[in-house]
């Protein structure tokens, strides 16, 4: 591949992030204006950098990969990665807000009084977390693999050790300004090179996305198998490849059809996959359900909501974090697309997640604009993972050193942020053959079924017990967790099965929401006694506060 | 695959052992062997004493006292029991409802009298057929204090036993001390809002008489900063002496730190410097009122009252996770840290002058105490300094505290 801009671009990335970190930031806060000094982040910069922290590389490579392999099916991706915020902002922002908790085992305690509810959260907050850090270690070794030819361990191994020693030595830790500038570093290191896309597409005289007898190769193309498949040549014969197999086509020969991807032109355009029926269906509102509500029980999203100073500045700040989300995800989409156009050969090898970094090189050619926008974006994605990670390994190490350490102090923090980051470096050296985005998919799926269900209810509705949270949790929250063990380490499924264990969360969101409400009924002389107040406390409006 | 395959026996293996473990040690419990009739015994009264002594703790208040009632009643044997506060009955599990009337009159001779008196058949009378309520103990719940809170009464479907009665004095006087124990927790909240309050009237002497002076020399030549200064004065004092609300915001605290500061540099000039840097995001943070502004104020006083030159104040907020982390520092003449200690010990055992001068004691450990009293013991003042060194007051506060709330 051998663009030689693309590690220094990384290490340039890696280096000014932990600087301004560690330095930028101490020096240029340092004042003798009060106005200066106390002044409250606004939600814009807030918003930015809630969006910064959210939007992580793992689900934009993903995405675009996903557009690239199954296409508008998997739109609910982006769609619904931008309106969990709508969720958010309707239901939790403002109220929680008030409240006053900084994570979601604070919000347990408070509104529900109860210490094993808590420490109930504290363990779905660390196994989110790390669910969620999985998938970011996992492109991290995936991209270094395809841009600089590394193995696979290097990527994962070098984010994780950066992030976890960074955090573990204070620089970094959640700091609103950096954060916001990893917002609008992602934005342009994605939106710049999709201009050049988009006229280098123009320029080629618009090639269709979905040529009516399939897509053809642009250039003389040698591929290297890496997934197991079976293609279909267009003369109608069948070969099946093994990882390894090189295979070369000429150009302008039509790209052969891939088992298990969108081929044909209305498969790819279409919603459905022909011949799953119901299923595809059922995965879908799956997908939605686990996405739109899945956002509220992110661990790292919610602690930044405590920079607001009020409940009215937390729902602004979800209404700008909406705006931002949803400008962004424009940007894989078209990646996705075009990649339609100029990287086919992905589909071939399996490597769909690597279409954003590859796609620059691939269309405008292995000229200086080609390898500059490719290493644009290598460092916007990595810029990415390292957001990302820091920010969920702050909020898990945060948990971990206040509720399983039991100590708040520097080193209880430091131990914590070490556990915290070895696990999932640990776990993504095993597992490398998943899709990312399904693993992020996952992550939200267990969020929407254990703590949206709590923060709902424990936000809306005064019946809700310590049992009936912890009883709702634990079914809901524990189902999702099983189908994603089953889904890592488990046997392949195939059928009715496969879909209800790939995408939990259309069953068991429904079944956290009735299990938490049934045992609150049966169990409502366990209400807290002092419900009014702490409603009182939720929903007043801040102006009637002071 | 295979790997695949392993690690889910691996886990199936792991679980299954778990499962066995938990089974295993349940069944150990469970055995009667284990334990000798006296041992199970001494365990089930302390444990349903332990149930009973939880909601007691949160004082005699209906819903509270019903829970306490049936855990009560097991301690007792009795048929039923009741538990009234000074005028009436808060709680009734088991039996004799219907001589609820009875039940509380004679409770409230035995708080009058405040001695125990046994109720037989004469006293209950009713027009049921089927009562099955032949007497009644009904003993004081006094505490050590001596104060009566209430009464308990043990209602028996027999002749009230010796032994019936001995329980129930016996249990009357245990629970008497728990609901002591509930006062006890509330006299100490009282006693810290009254510490707040002493802490809002301690502030002014000083400070005031500098700020009016200072004020009073710029009324002829600069009548405009003259003005300004007085406007910030009297936003300085309505924040200081807000009645309500026991806790405040960081943002909040350091703009009355920004008043105080400037009339401060009304008088000193030059001299005082401050340097500042705050984390944006740690400003929402709760804390104790006026915690942070005592602490400013003994930092003005060491570095600059009693050296001269230019003394430089910083106050520093980071934010640390799930904590913020707050430091006060000046570069003044420091202190002997023994003579810190000791004026500290000395206070703990007077009743504390805030006349005097060494009401930098008072202020640093008067916000010791608050932050004590509010976050528990791990989260109270550090002091760093030497003479001729300058002092650095550190403190550490969580971002959420069950109980903490900015503005109530």
């Amino acid at each position: 591949m051998g663009n030689d801009l693309v590690v220094p671009a990384i290490v340039a990335v890696t280096l000014v992030t932990v600087a301004i970190g560690f330095y930028g930031l101490r020096l240029a806060r340092t004042t003798s204006d009060f106005l200066v000094a106390s002044r409250v982040i606004s939600p814009t910069w807030n918003a930015a950098a809630i969006g910064g922290e959210y939007l992580s590389a793992a689900s934009f490579l993903g995405v675009a990969g996903l557009i690239l392999k199954y296409g508008v099916d998997v739109l609910w991706y982006p769609v619904g990665f931008a309106a969990g915020y709508l969720a958010l902002l309707l239901f939790v922002a403002a109220p929680l807000r008030r409240s006053g908790a900084f994570t979601l085992p604070d919000f347990c305690e408070l509104r529900l009084g109860s210490r094993r509810l808590r420490t109930l959260a504290t363990i779905f907050v660390i196994f989110i977390g790390w669910l969620y850090l999985l998938p970011q270690l996992q492109g991290a070794g995936l991209t270094l693999a395809t841009l600089a030819g590394s193995p696979y361990p290097v990527g994962a191994l070098v984010v994780g050790v950066v992030v976890t020693a960074n955090v573990a030595l204070g620089g970094m830790r959640a700091v609103t300004f950096v954060q916001a500038f990893q917002y609008w570093l992602k934005l342009t290191a994605l939106a710049v090179p999709a201009i050049f896309l988009a006229l280098q597409w123009q320029a080629d005289g618009r090639p269709a996305v979905t040529p009516p007898d399939g897509s053809t190769f642009r250039t003389a193309t040698t591929v290297v198998v890496e997934q197991r498949a079976v293609l279909t040549l267009p003369d109608g014969q069948t070969r099946e490849v093994r990882p390894g197999d090189e295979l070369s086509f000429a150009e302008g020969e039509p790209v052969p059809e891939v088992s298990g991807v969108a081929n044909g032109a209305t498969d790819w355009l279409l919603p459905n996959d022909a011949g799953s029926g119901d299923r595809g269906l059922f995965a879908t509102y799956s997908l939605i359900l686990a996405t739109f509500l899945g956002t509220m029980g992110l661990p790292h999203v919610l602690v930044r909501f405590y920079t607001n100073p009020d409940g009215a500045a937390a729902r602004r700040t979800t209404l700008v974090v909406l705006a931002l989300v949803g400008v962004f995800y424009l940007l894989p989409t078209i990646y996705g697309v075009l990649g339609r156009i100029y990287t086919p050969q992905l589909l071939v090898t399996g490597q769909t997640d690597a279409v954003v970094v590859l796609l620059p090189e691939a269309a405008l050619g292995a000229g200086t604009t080609g390898r500059l926008l490719a290493a644009l974006v290598a460092a916007g994605a990595f810029a990415a993972f390292l957001s990302t990670s820091s920010g969920l390994l702050t909020s898990v190490a945060g948990v971990i050193s206040t509720d399983v350490l039991g100590r708040g102090s520097v080193r209880g923090f430091r131990l914590a942020t070490v556990i915290a980051g070895v696990v999932p470096v640990v776990l993504a050296l095993n597992v490398s053959g998943m899709d990312v985005s399904q693993v992020v998919g996952l992550a939200f799926a267990v969020a929407a079924s254990s703590f949206c269900p709590l923060l709902v209810l424990g936000i809306w509705w005064r019946g809700l017990t310590d049992a009936g949270a912890a009883a709702g949790i634990l079914v809901g929250g524990g189902a999702a967790v099983t189908s994603v063990l089953i889904t890592v380490l488990g046997p392949a499924l195939t059928g009715w099965p496969a879909a209800l264990i790939a995408q939990p969360a259309a069953w068991t969101v429904p079944l956290a929401f009735t299990v938490m409400i049934a045992v609150s009924l049966a169990t409502r002389r366990r209400a807290p006694a002092d419900i009014g107040r702490t409603m009182l406390r939720l929903h007043a409006p801040d102006a009637l506060r002071s | 695959m295979g790997g695949n395959v392993s690690a889910v026996i691996g886990v199936f293996s792991l679980v299954s052992v778990l499962a066995g473990a938990l089974f295993a040690v349940g069944r150990l419990r469970g055995r009667r062997g284990i334990a000798t009739p006296g041992q199970r015994a001494t365990y089930e009264v302390l444990h349903t004493a332990g149930l009973a002594a939880e909601p007691l703790r949160a004082g005699l208040n209906p819903a509270d006292a019903a829970k306490a009632a049936r855990h009560l009643r097991t301690l007792v044997g009795a048929a039923g029991l009741a538990l009234t506060d000074t005028d009436d009955l808060v709680a009734l599990d088991g039996r004799g409802a219907h001589h609820r009337e009875q039940l509380r009159t004679a409770a409230r001779r035995v708080i009058a009298s405040e001695r125990s008196t046994v109720l037989g058949e004469a006293e209950l009378t009713c027009n049921r057929i089927d009562c099955p309520v032949r007497g009644a103990v009904v003993a004081p719940l006094g505490g050590a204090s001596g104060r009566i809170a209430g009464a308990l009464v043990a209602v028996t479907d027999g002749a009230p036993a010796p032994g019936l009665v001995q329980a129930t004095l016996e249990t009357a006087h245990w629970a008497g001390s728990q609901v002591a124990l509930a006062e006890l927790d509330s006299s100490r909240e009282r006693l810290a809002r009254a510490e707040v309050r002493a802490l809002r009237a301690q502030i002014s002497p000083h400070f005031i008489y500098n700020a009016l002076t200072a004020i009073g020399s710029f009324v002829r030549t600069d009548p405009e900063r003259a003005r300004e200064l007085i406007l910030e004065f009297a936003e300085f004092t309505r924040y200081s002496f807000r009645a309500h609300g026991e806790f405040t915001t960081l943002a909040e605290e350091l703009r009355s730190i920004d008043r105080y500061l400037t009339i401060e540099r009304a008088r000193f000039g030059d001299r005082l410097q401050v340097r500042l840097q705050i984390a944006p995001e740690v400003l929402p943070v709760t804390l104790p009122f006026l915690c942070l502004q005592p602490l400013v104020e003994n930092a003005v006083r060491h570095g600059l009252s009693r050296k001269p030159g230019t003394g430089i104040v910083s106050i520093e907020a980071r934010d640390a996770g799930a904590e913020c982390h707050i430091t006060v520092e000046d570069d003044g003449v420091g202190m002997d840290p023994a003579t810190l200690t000791a004026g500290i010990a000395e206070l703990a055992g007077s009743t504390g002058d805030p006349g005097d001068d060494p009401g930098q004691h008072v202020g640093l450990s008067n916000v010791d105490e608050r932050l004590r009293s509010v976050f528990g013991d791990g989260f109270g003042l550090v002091v760093e300094t030497g003479v001729g060194l300058g002092t650095k007051v550190s403190m550490r506060v969580p971002k959420f505290h069950p109980g903490v709330r900015a503005g109530s």
